[in-house]
């Protein structure tokens, strides 16, 4: 099995080249490939019609936020002599309301895990080969992030276009119908970024004295029951110790 | 004599065909629809995002609610990528509780269907009778998880517990006694599998019940005979998936192709359609029901010959047995961090997908190595479905659109998410 997945990767790179494609990636149980914003139409294209690869079909595509990765609540690094802290840092999209919202811009600079902030996530079957893979295309600019779309090489990426537009704001350069989908008639924001509360920010009532609906600001109180923390695996460690033993 | 102009129609989003909150706007030239623009997002409730801020085992209740007639197939994916993540490896009974269960739910979503699928177009009798049977696969389902719906029962490593040894049995009341009390009990004296192995000795004949009333009807297959065709190239390239793949002849199921759980244990076979016709779809469906029935008599003798654990015995992820809890430290140590902040699941991504009873069911899962998903995105497969509304219902009369969002077997829950 792993063998015919690296031949799968040999052939990838062989017929697109370094140029065409960023990074081939085999962690996990599926093949991710990365693609610049100007190569992704066409590596798709190829992706498609190329009889090694034929993916007929796009099972999924779907936005990313990639902002506040990594980040801890909760750091307990180190015992003090008053013990843990029980003071939580507030950070997630839980615990601010749509005033109070962060504003810091996404730090490329400083941010090592991933070159941008937004980005499109597709994941492809080919029907003929019964084979998936991971296409992922970062947007160049953080504050207007434009991706190519789709939706000439798989009907099937209409909606989901139209979705990752209305959620996080991805503006797809093509899309013949580039409307909000999924949020109400006159919606402000997107909502699926992180940097967008969880409580959001207007909510709806029919107001009798008016006749008519109307918007307010969310009354509830953001809240969140339990803190983020990152923690190590600590099964991989003792994987690694015992490697390391059996090593020496 | 003047012209005549293109009439625009809002239809729902309250309208007992729509299944849900759909709200279509339909263009009309007389009576046949030049264009449909479904607007949905009625019932968002942002889903993907609220999973972002609870630990993960506290989502799986959310999974329940998206599809909400195919309750525990939306749970074995989002399950199974938080398995796969943890490459965390799940007892095979436990596989062959969570086959069964998937199908139980097929047959319980695909009832579903056909009692609406026929109501829409005419057919009373048989929502009456799907009902009837849905109510034995619902106590099923409350025997095993306490509640007839929104179970919660598959879990990371496992399912939450085993089979029940009996089934509960129906109570006297003013309104049920005497006789038929003793008939609402008849299958209920033995285990909950004894209560199942009666179901699917009945229900073959079910279906034949079914199969008597529609499928040689005339005006069932007025209604769907060369409504609605997908070519198979279309069908691909609109991402279609589950029934709605099949009925256009492509012979593709995950749970042959790809299997997961114990499908690679059991025997079935997946009928395919010839014309990609509403009618064909109805045909693959009946046909799925018997397979599924198939499969779960298969998974009764397995499970009863095959007593063992049903959930991973790694209590990082699991929680341990309340004795173990009462004189042993680590157990309650173990029990105490896992409800009150979860576990980490190490950082990466990966994408789970499941054969539900509408399709494909996929979830695509990223963790930062935190005790909750960054993000969690859900493939459904109703919402790549009603995006080729427009497609399938162009040229048709305005009475088809009501068969063509019937042979979708849209669910809103799992269209808005």
């Amino acid at each position: 099995m792993a063998k015919q997945k690296s031949q799968f990767v040999t052939r990838l790179e062989e017929f697109f080249g370094t140029d065409r494609i960023v990074s081939v990636s085999d962690k996990g149980n599926m093949l991710t490939l990365e693609i610049s914003a100007e190569h992704w139409l066409d590596v798709a294209r190829d992706l498609r019609d190329e009889d090694d690869f034929s993916f007929e079909q796009l099972i999924d595509l779907c936005g990313m936020d990639y902002l506040s990765w990594g980040q801890s609540e909760w750091a307990t690094e180190s015992a003090s002599n008053s013990g843990f802290s029980r003071g939580v840092s507030a950070e997630g999209a839980g615990r601010f309301n749509w005033a109070d919202r962060p504003q810091e811009p996404f730090d490329r600079d400083n941010n090592y895990a991933h070159p941008g902030r937004f980005a499109a996530v597709v994941h492809l079957l080919s029907v003929q080969h019964n084979r998936r893979i991971r296409i992922r295309c970062f947007a160049k600019d953080d504050l207007m992030p434009i991706i190519p779309s789709l939706v000439e090489t798989w009907s099937s990426a209409n909606w989901y276009e139209r979705e990752a537009f209305d959620m996080f704001g991805i503006a797809f350069e093509g899309h013949p119908d580039l409307r909000r989908i999924l949020t109400d008639y006159g919606f402000v924001g997107h909502p699926f970024r992180k940097d967008f509360p969880l409580i959001g920010n207007v909510t709806v009532r029919y107001d009798e004295e008016q006749d008519r609906v109307v918007y307010e600001p969310v009354e509830i109180e953001p809240r969140v029951l339990v803190p983020r923390v990152v923690r190590d695996d600590s099964r991989k460690h003792a994987a690694n110790d015992k490697t390391a033993e059996d090593g020496s | 004599m003047s012209e005549i102009q293109n009439y625009t129609l809002n239809f729902g989003p309250q309208h007992p065909a729509a299944h849900g909150v759909l709200r279509l706007i339909l263009e009309l030239d007389g009576e046949t629809i030049v264009r449909a623009d479904p607007h949905i997002g009625l019932l968002h409730r942002g889903t993907e995002k609220l999973t972002e801020s609870k630990p993960f085992n506290q989502n799986i209740g959310y999974m329940d609610r998206l599809d909400y007639v195919s309750m525990m197939c939306n749970e074995h994916a989002y399950v199974m990528a938080i398995e796969n993540l943890l490459e965390l490896e799940i007892p095979v009974r436990a596989k062959f509780i969570r086959t069964m269960f998937d199908e139980i739910t097929r047959i319980l979503n695909h009832l579903m269907w056909i009692g609406t699928h026929g109501l829409d177009l005419g057919a009373m009798t048989l929502f009456l009778y799907a009902f009837r049977e849905r109510e034995h696969l619902l106590d099923v389902y409350e025997a095993v998880s306490g509640a007839r719906m929104h179970a919660t029962y598959y879990r990371p490593g496992g399912v939450y517990r085993d089979l029940p040894a009996h089934m509960p049995q129906v109570k006297e009341t003013r309104w049920t006694k005497g006789k038929d009390l003793t008939r609402l009990n008849a299958w209920r004296q033995g285990s909950m599998l004894d209560f199942l192995d009666e179901f699917v000795n009945d229900f073959p004949h079910r279906v034949d019940e079914y199969e008597t009333l529609l499928t040689n009807n005339r005006i069932w297959k007025q209604r769907t005979v060369g409504i609605g065709v997908v070519s198979p190239e279309r069908a691909l390239q609109l991402g279609f998936s589950g029934p709605m793949l099949r009925g256009s002849g492509i012979a593709w199921d995950l749970r042959k192709k790809q299997p997961y759980a114990a499908y690679d244990k059991v025997k079935f076979s997946v009928p395919i359609g010839k014309n990609g016709d509403c009618y064909d779809r109805y045909l693959v469906r009946m046909e799925e029901m018997r397979q599924s029935n198939e499969i779960i008599r298969q998974c009764i003798s397995w499970l009863r010959d095959n007593p063992g654990p049903v959930i991973s015995g790694d209590h990082k992820v699991t929680p341990p047995s309340r004795e173990a809890m009462k004189d042993d430290m680590e157990s309650l140590i173990h029990h105490f961090k896992l409800f009150t902040e979860g576990y980490s699941v190490p950082a990466g991504e990966t994408y789970a997908a499941v054969e539900h009873p509408k399709g494909e069911f996929g979830c695509y899962m990223v963790s930062d190595g935190a005790n909750k998903p960054f993000r969690t995105h859900l493939r459904t497969a109703g919402f790549v479905h009603l995006s080729s509304m427009d497609e399938m219902v162009k040229g048709h009369m305005l009475a088809d659109v009501v068969a063509v969002i019937g042979t979708q077997d849209i669910v809103f829950g799992e269209v808005d998410r």
